[in-house]
């Protein structure tokens, strides 16, 4: 339990996606500019988040790893699949936006028209596929996949939106021609990722 | 009929033509995918604390980049509007894996070091931003070099980014010591910021200015 709840305040701040691996930035960049589409560009990430790494947990442990396949002949058992996992994860998460997008277009046509070309986006945000190969990567067992993504989803979440907050504010101030938009954006993410970096001190 | 044969056969342009050489040169300054449109950042942040990842980072983009836009062309005509991302992602994924596997097999210190990064060149937006804007409507050597000259400009900042980190945080290039020992000895002090991060993110926001007060016709792009 203690250790979930470590994992959890971890991926949300000490190695929050956007800041401590850029996962995402394409994304993160182009869609703070205004904090309400930030906040439903956010809420959609957590979702699909949460929908998606739990069900590459399941792929990779029962049809995908080493020995995963042993549940259905002892024969298959040292059969390992892992180097499909790219296509594997990535058209689970395919598939998943795509519900996602029929279900706000259903229930939320205002976010929906909001949210425009960045919906369909989400399935090439690199912090969807990065939680998927992290848990991968560290071996999570299944509570730890769940708590990671929800800690992840929402470290994206808090990141987007205090952006947002920032590039509202800073359309009132007198930044140099060539450093508008982009540029500005980057050196503010910059300072926020410093901010950031003060939480890896905390030891859980 | 003939005549037909020789009118198709004028309108083929050499393999090097102007416009062929435009589609190549573009992505390096005016139209680059990281300092212009915004696409693949992720990436360029996250492997650069080092010139040599950065390097097989590059070469394992532009061959995806080149090779997917090759494909994708080449199936322009068959692929339904409606399922066109996926076939996408399934081709890119693909090619990915075949990177991926190569790294593990001939380079597997540098795979690790890459850790998830190999696999996120999937979910590159460079190279799903291009397919769609390009390759989906161009004949197949235009769309291969453009890939080719995206991969370029992606790789020429990555460089960049990576010599300037490397060189002050490590006072080294591609593990080549640079700054001699006596500076060390008169007091210099590699700078612990530049490995950390932000320093990449702060790089790249100067590099957008640099480029921006250089070439003023982009400033208003977003």
């Amino acid at each position: 339990m203690e250790n979930l709840l470590s994992l959890f305040v971890k991926a949300i701040f000490v190695e929050n996606a956007v800041f401590a691996f850029f996962l995402g930035m394409c994304s993160f960049l182009a869609v703070s500019k205004k904090i309400k589409t930030a906040f439903g560009l956010g809420l959609a990430v957590i979702f699909v988040m949460l929908l998606t790494t739990p069900l590459n947990y399941v792929i990779l442990n029962y049809m995908l790893g080493e020995g995963a396949l042993a549940w259905i002949h002892p024969s298959l058992a040292d059969v390992d699949l892992t180097f499909l996992s790219f296509i594997l994860f990535i058209s689970t998460i395919a598939g998943a936006v795509q519900l996602v997008e029929m279900a706000i277009e259903k229930f939320a046509p205002a976010l929906y028209s909001a949210l425009g070309i960045f919906l369909p986006l989400i399935t090439v945000n690199c912090s969807i596929l990065g939680a998927s190969l992290f848990m991968q990567e560290r071996e999570y067992n299944f509570s730890e996949t769940f708590v990671f993504s929800l800690g992840t989803g929402i470290g994206f979440f808090l990141a987007i939106v205090l952006l947002a907050a920032i590039r509202e504010r800073l359309q009132y101030s007198k930044v140099p021609p060539a450093l508008q938009g982009l540029g500005i954006a980057m050196i503010v993410t910059g300072l926020m990722a410093l901010a950031f970096l003060s939480f890896s001190g905390i030891k859980l | 009929m003939a005549e037909e044969v020789a009118e198709i056969k004028e309108k083929k342009e050499p393999l090097f033509s102007k416009k062929n050489l435009q589609v190549l040169k573009d992505p390096l300054d005016d139209t680059n995918p990281v300092s212009v449109q915004v696409l693949g950042i992720c990436s360029a942040l996250a492997v650069t604390v080092q010139v040599k990842p950065a390097i097989i980072m590059t070469l394992g983009v532009l061959f995806v980049s080149a090779f997917s836009n090759l494909i994708i062309s080449l199936l322009r005509k068959g692929i339904p509007g409606r399922v066109r991302i996926i076939v996408q992602l399934i081709v890119v994924a693909t090619l990915v894996t075949i990177v991926d596997q190569v790294l593990k097999a001939f380079m597997f210190d540098v795979s690790k070091q890459l850790a998830v990064f190999v696999g996120l060149i999937i979910t590159n937006c460079i190279i799903m931003g291009r397919l769609e804007a390009f390759a989906l409507g161009q004949k197949p050597w235009p769309a291969f070099l453009d890939g080719v000259g995206n991969g370029l400009g992606y790789g020429l900042i990555l460089i960049a980014v990576a010599v300037c980190r490397e060189l002050f945080g490590a006072g080294s290039i591609l593990g080549f010591q640079i700054i001699p020992d006596w500076a060390y000895e008169h007091g210099y002090v590699n700078n612990g910021l530049m490995v950390l991060p932000p320093a990449a993110l702060f790089l790249i926001g100067v590099y957008i200015w640099i480029q921006r007060s250089r070439n003023q016709k982009l400033i208003n792009v977003s």
